[in-house]
């Protein structure tokens, strides 16, 4: 009886532990959503924007729509006063480098910001044929603030 | 007017006698040697009565409450047509609040009761004195083990509740009220951070184990060793367990966000 009753105590408690476990795993993976624990391979790249709007760090970036990666640093860089977005890039897709423009979009109308690379053309240079680690994108076009085109449509009714 | 001054002057004292008592208490059970092989038996029980006890009561109170904030959610950003966003509404609500603090306040009902009641019934009834005269020492026979029995078993059943919850959400919003499957974990997972939101709120779960199990333990310890005395200590096991509970929550809540 006794021994009994501990073998359940101890099953039960064996059995609590591994809910335990399986829901911090789901937390994990189903609920964060780390799917990316093996995407250890990625470069980064940066680029300048005369005014960034709302872009943060880990704002996504895209290829026509897909994410390729994340914002990893955003500072001013003093002489300029432009904003320097570092980014990296996951190494499975080649993007080709000459003319790559980045532009910052927003999602929908309330949505956050993020970049959207247009990949370039094939280089007449064999060796630098795609982006690679520190690269610099020049061709950026800047965020669309909303307030500033309010202002700009009621300026030009009003003429 | 000296009456006046003569009861604040006790009052003080008093204060400060029980927070000493009690941090003494917390360094007593904190310096025993760690032996978690001698102490497996006592401390299994303990994770029984603690933690798997309180699993029910965990698990019905996870699935009401996922189950309410997914409503209320879809109704609030219904009106804003974003219905799409509750499922990070309903992951980001419970890993990071709902989740640690509500199993920590049931915690401290549920287990954290009875163990101060346990505890004292034990000092009423002299188990304790006659262990010390046995020469067994109560605080590692008795304290030591339910100590970490809590420290495993909260955080433990934090996890199962925010996991609860989150199917419980799932229930109401996507097969009740339709809200697409697809867009409800994947607006939630491209919202939820592993770090910043899962494991803060495990982190918050140690501490929330740490307040209420110590409190329970030395509110039992110290009782007075009546009826009444047990019976006084029980309720204040429950009212300073949650109350510090509630008040560490938001101090935890300032620093993790403030990003200490």
């Amino acid at each position: 009886m006794k021994k009994q009753y501990y073998q359940y105590v101890h099953i039960s408690v064996g059995i609590l532990m591994l809910l335990g476990l399986i829901c911090f795993v789901f937390l994990a993976i189903k609920v964060s959503g780390m799917a990316d624990f093996g995407q250890a391979s990625h470069y980064s790249v940066s680029a300048e924007f005369s005014n960034i709007g709302g872009l943060k760090v880990r704002a996504p970036i895209t290829v026509a729509g897909v994410k390729v990666g994340e914002v990893t640093k955003i500072e001013l860089i003093p002489n300029t006063l432009n904003a320097q977005v570092t980014m990296s890039l996951y190494n499975d897709q080649p993007i080709p480098y000459e003319d790559a423009s980045a532009r910052i979009l927003t999602e929908g109308l309330l949505g956050s910001n993020y970049i959207s690379i247009v990949p370039g053309f094939d280089s007449s240079d064999p060796q630098h044929q795609f982006l690679r680690e520190g690269d610099v994108i020049t061709k950026t076009q800047e965020a669309l603030v909303l307030e500033n085109l309010i202002g700009q449509l009621v300026f030009n009714i009003k003429k | 007017m000296v009456n006046f001054f003569e009861r604040l002057g006790s009052k003080t004292i008093g204060l400060l006698h029980a927070s000493g008592q009690s941090g003494l208490f917390l360094l007593r059970i904190l310096w025993q040697k760690p032996d978690f092989v001698r102490i497996w038996p006592v401390l299994s029980e303990q994770l029984y009565f603690v933690g798997v006890l309180s699993f029910l009561i965990v698990v019905v109170a996870g699935l009401f409450i996922g189950m309410v904030v997914g409503l209320q959610g879809y109704h609030t950003l219904q009106k804003f047509g974003a219905i799409s966003q509750v499922g990070q509404l309903l992951a980001l609500s419970i890993t990071r609040e709902l989740g640690p603090v509500l199993t920590a306040l049931l915690f401290a009902g549920r287990a954290g009761s009875a163990l101060t009641a346990e505890i004292g019934l034990m000092k009423a009834t002299e188990q304790l004195a006659s262990m010390d005269m046995m020469g067994v020492d109560p605080m590692r026979r008795i304290i030591y083990p339910r100590f970490w029995a809590g420290m495993i078993a909260l955080p433990v059943l934090g996890l199962i509740f925010s996991m609860v919850a989150i199917y419980g959400g799932y229930w109401v919003t996507v097969q009740w009220l339709g809200v697409d499957p697809g867009s409800f974990w994947s607006n939630m997972q491209s919202a939820v951070d592993f770090r910043t939101d899962v494991l803060s709120g495990v982190i918050k779960s140690i501490v929330f184990a740490f307040l209420v199990i110590w409190v329970a333990l030395y509110q039992g310890f110290e009782c007075n060793p009546t009826a009444e005395g047990i019976s006084q200590a029980t309720t204040r096991t429950v009212v300073y367990g949650s109350l510090a509970v509630l008040g560490f929550d938001f101090l935890l809540t300032a620093m993790m966000i403030g990003g200490w």
